[in-house]
């Protein structure tokens, strides 16, 4: 093992910029005897766009819920821009850039679209505690303005979230998941029951991300995941199947024998 | 940007005629309370109603962990108790041996300050913990610490506690005569009940019902979701000590058996009688309370009945509400008050 000095110089080398924004190494996640992810090994550079496939049980969100802290994993280990988080509380993983979207909305349904954002983007600041409220012209509530915009919601502002449209929630997940500077994004299957005109504006809202703002997008729909990734991974229970260009892995007879196999209905 | 501008014209005109927005039940219920010791005599002042702003305070407390941040703490009568016991041991007594006999303004923080810190390490305790086991840990506190305090002579004086513990002469008033004891009742009262609903819909506030109905999440958006359970133990404690220090006041004294187990329960009663949505439930709940406390015993009598079934009344009174209307009295105000928007014959909701 290593001495503490030396471990503790090294996780600060890495974490100057040369690290990956996100490394798992031979992670995997046990339910009783399920392996629902088994000894996967994955690196994402910063600014990278990733699209992860993968039919339904493939341990997708279970990645997610790993690199977030939602759970912790049976074993292995993540690293986060070359710190290692692995025995780190979701919050900490998230005060330190991470962001998340969830499959099925987890919102806040008694309270109105601002106030999610706004939660979202106390969370992420210093103002946690603050026993003072917003004022007008709050920096925090001014931000979350702003990603309301984004997601176009404006109309929808002071709506409680329990009367938005499925698609509407959809969007004010994705605006909650932009809150305060991420530095990385997971987003679990962002498209999924929008209508093609709503797909078309989640395309344009993750394009139109900042070039640093690197993600993982869970995306069945080969079209909106190609459109917007730069690389794919497929997992297939519970493991990594095939790494590679989006033209690659189109074209691969393995993955089209096991994924795209008269999926052109989509 | 012209919908901009239009929206912080609007922003601000609301903003600057806040006090307009105020109901108009608010003074009227405002001005009776102020003009009340022109009308009402010493007893109910002193006892009705000081009684009942106390009783409110600490049910608010709860209100405020159990209505916000979901946690039903069966701890804040020994707070008030806690809080009481200190103003004893730091400031005055008529228990010389023990009580130290600072000054107000040392004792009184420094009470404030240990009720806090005693509930900052329970709510750590008990956050750990869901629903009943929420309860449980703190009821099983809440008896530790009434046998504690009746045992140990040392500190807490044993079973018979304190007496002779009185308010400082502050700008020449007796506070516990009637007219004074009720403003300053009312005034703290008053504070309190305005601090939990402005702290409601500040950060610390909102973030507390996020925590309440979504922990999960709320760890997924940076929240810490343990300190923020304790942070919120805290902020209660000190409503309910504040309430302790007067209730200690109120009757001179504090003992064991002003957190007895009765009285523990009992303030889970007022919370539940009231509501627990919203903050002025408590206080609701508290006047009932103080009512059927008072008097039901002489009712009773009247109708020729045993005047200790006053508790069953009260028993029953709970089972009614928890049955009809599990969000109190409130909850029923609001049911009758929708029910009058809507049209009797087809149940639409009229247009105002
Ligand atoms: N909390 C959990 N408890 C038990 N089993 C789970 C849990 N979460 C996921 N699983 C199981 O793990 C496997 C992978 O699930 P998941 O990661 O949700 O797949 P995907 O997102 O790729 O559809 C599935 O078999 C699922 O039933
Ligand atoms: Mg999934």
């Amino acid at each position: 093992m290593n001495a503490p000095t030396t471990s503790a110089i090294a996780e600060r080398m890495s974490a100057t910029g040369t690290a990956n924004a996100l490394e798992l190494r031979n992670v995997s996640k046990f339910f009783g005897a399920l392996a629902a992810m088994e000894d996967i090994s994955l690196s994402v550079r910063p600014g990278e766009r990733r699209a992860v496939l993968g039919s339904n049980g493939a341990g997708k969100t279970t990645l997610f819920n790993c690199v977030t802290g939602d759970f912790l994993p049976t074993s292995g280990t993540i690293r986060f821009f070359g710190e290692d988080v692995s025995a780190f509380p979701a919050h900490e993983r998230i005060r330190r850039g991470l962001r998340r979207t969830y499959q099925i909305s987890l919102l806040f349904s008694g309270l109105t679209v601002i106030d999610n954002i706004y939660l979202a983007c106390v969370g992420v600041s210093r103002e946690r505690f603050s026993f003072l409220r917003a004022r007008r012209d709050d920096a925090l509530m001014a931000s979350a303005e702003d990603l309301i915009r984004l997601v176009h919601l404006e109309d929808a502002t002071h709506t409680p979230v329990a009367e938005l449209s499925y698609g509407q929630q959809r969007q004010l997940e994705i605006a909650m998941a932009l809150s305060g500077a991420p530095r990385f994004i997971l987003f679990d299957e962002p498209a999924a029951g929008l209508s093609p005109t709503e797909r078309r504006e989640l395309i344009d809202i993750l394009t139109g991300l900042p070039g640093h703002m690197g993600f993982i997008i869970i995306e069945h729909d080969m079209d909106v995941a190609l459109r917007v990734a730069e690389s794919v991974t497929m997992m297939h229970n519970g493991r990594i199947f095939k790494e590679g260009k989006p033209a690659e892995i189109e074209d691969d007879p393995e993955v089209q024998a096991l994924y795209l196999g008269g999926g052109d209905d989509g | 940007m012209a919908v901009e501008d239009t929206r912080l014209t609007a922003t601000r005109r609301t903003e600057a005629r806040w006090i307009e927005r105020i109901p108009l039940a608010y003074w009227v219920l405002g001005l009776a309370l102020l003009m009340m010791p022109a009308f009402a005599n010493d007893f109910v002042l002193y006892q009705i109603f000081g009684w009942t702003f106390i009783l409110g305070m600490i049910a608010l407390s709860l209100m405020f962990l159990a209505g916000y941040g979901g946690m039903v703490s069966l701890l804040q009568m020994s707070l008030a108790a806690l809080a009481g016991y200190m103003v004893a041991i730091f400031g005055t007594s008529a228990i010389e041996t023990i009580s130290m006999g600072w000054p107000w303004y040392v004792s009184i923080p420094l009470a404030l300050l240990v009720t806090v810190l005693f509930a900052t390490i329970c709510g750590w305790l008990a956050v750990r913990t869901e629903g009943i086991y929420t309860i449980m840990i703190t009821l099983a506190i809440a008896s530790a610490f009434f046998y504690f305090t009746r045992q140990n002579y040392v500190v807490f004086n044993g079973f018979s506690g304190f007496n002779g513990v009185l308010p400082p002469d502050l700008f020449g008033v007796d506070w516990r005569g009637p007219k004074a004891f009720y403003y300053l009742t009312l005034f703290w009262a008053t504070v309190s009940y305005l601090a939990v609903r402005y702290v409601s819909k500040a950060p610390f506030g909102l973030a507390l019902q996020g925590v309440r109905d979504n922990p999960r999440r709320m760890a997924a958006l940076g929240y810490n979701v343990t300190a923020h359970r304790v942070a919120a133990y805290a902020f209660a404690a000190l409503i309910a000590g504040v309430a302790g220090i007067l209730l200690t006041w109120q009757s001179a004294q504090v003992s064991p058996g002003t957190a007895g187990i009765g009285p523990v329960v009992d303030i889970l009663v007022i919370a539940v009688i009231g509501g627990l949505r919203r903050p002025i439930g408590p206080f609701i709940g508290a006047l009932i309370y103080v009512l059927l406390k008072t008097f039901a015993v002489d009712v009773l009598i009247s109708l020729g009945l045993a005047g200790e079934r006053f508790q069953l009344l009260i028993g029953i009174g709970f089972l009614v509400i928890v049955f009809w209307s599990p969000d109190g009295i409130l909850g029923l105000w609001d049911r009758w008050k929708e029910n009058r928007g809507r049209d009797p014959l087809t149940g639409e909701r009229r247009e105002r």
